[in-house]
């Protein structure tokens, strides 16, 4: 890694067909963050974008959002769930144009429950932001996106990129 | 390993000017990032965003405060794009503000999220979370910020980042 480069792409993928889920797995530990920017759509207009992390299908999975559906404003959140959902008004639509960015702080570590900061948009529905929480001490080693009831959209993109505090 | 988030272009403004132009924007990158510190000369005025100066099939849905109340709703504009808002209440204050455009160069309608605050240590602040939309297949070839009514002041700078994902 050369000195002063902190922004890495770890892994990308296109959907080159609709698509259930997306997994990247075997993500390195050598990273202090993640980001992932996902640019997406569904087959079904109006299903959440989840994520699971380390293929935990437990119910260790929480979220509080701040969301606006482009007339009201308001505040909600979900508590032991089986998956984090990642939007509340920023579902995906039916064409790809759902913006969605995820921040994952030191995620590797063995210590503490991982966090994610969130920002999810899409004019089809409204925007949200959200912080979630993975009531695990285990370090991120894969995360796996799905939706609600659908696939995602061919040519849906998905990002992740690592981040180096040094 | 490839370094993945680079500066393109940078602006600092030398004197107040109707608004600012990325021009030219290679086509090599998956992603844009726009980081700006803006300060405009009328109180309480619109920023907004206009591709390749296009003036129409722009749409939004945002979530805002302003220090007492938060709300959303759906800018009825659609020759350009709402990101944000100007405070001019308090001397030498600028507000910050990011727009990421994910997939600038696909030919799918162009999602983009942006995020903004202007905080002045007064009963009037804005924090705005934006979902926005230009509904237009061409590739993003320049990028225009600017004020509804008033000026963008002296100083107020804009970074254009590119983003590879790979």
């Amino acid at each position: 890694m050369a000195a002063g480069m902190t922004y890495f792409p770890i892994a990308t993928n296109t959907l080159g067909s609709a698509t259930s889920s997306v997994t990247f797995s075997s993500i390195s530990g050598s990273y202090t963050d993640l980001s992932i920017v996902i640019n997406s759509g569904s087959t079904a207009s109006g299903q959440d974008i989840r994520c699971r992390f380390n293929s935990d299908t437990g119910s260790n999975y929480s979220f509080t959002y701040l969301t606006g559906n482009g007339s009201a404003a308001s505040s909600n959140r979900a508590t032991s769930q089986t998956f984090m959902p990642l939007d509340y008004n920023g579902y995906l639509s039916g064409s790809i144009a759902t913006t969605t960015i995820i921040n994952c702080m030191n995620y590797s570590n063995s210590t503490t429950y991982k966090t994610i900061l969130g920002r999810f948009s899409t004019t089809a529905f409204g925007t949200d932001a959200a912080v979630g929480l993975w009531r695990s001490t285990s370090a991120i080693t894969s995360i796996e996106f799905l939706t609600s009831a659908s696939t995602f959209l061919a040519g849906s993109t998905f990002t992740l990129y690592g981040i180096a505090a040094a | 390993m490839a370094y993945s988030y680079k500066l393109i272009e940078a602006k600092t403004l030398g004197s107040t000017a109707a608004s600012i132009t990325f021009n030219s924007i290679p086509q090599t990158y998956t992603d844009l990032n726009v980081l700006c510190s803006i300060r405009g000369s009328t109180n309480g005025d619109g920023i907004y965003v206009q591709f390749n100066g296009n003036t129409s099939s722009y749409s939004v849905r945002q979530l805002f405060g302003d220090g007492s109340s938060v709300a959303s709703n759906t800018p009825g504009q659609t020759n350009y794009g709402t990101i944000g808002y100007t405070t001019t209440v308090t001397s030498n204050t600028f507000g910050n503000l990011s727009i990421y455009v994910p997939n600038y160069t696909s030919s799918n309608n162009k999602s983009y999220s942006a995020d903004s605050v202007q905080e002045a240590n007064q009963t009037q602040a804005y924090m705005n979370l934006v979902a926005g939309l230009w509904s237009n297949s061409s590739a993003i070839t320049s990028l225009t910020i600017a004020c509804q009514v008033g000026n963008l002041e002296t100083n107020s700078t804009f970074y254009l980042y590119g983003i590879k994902s790979s």
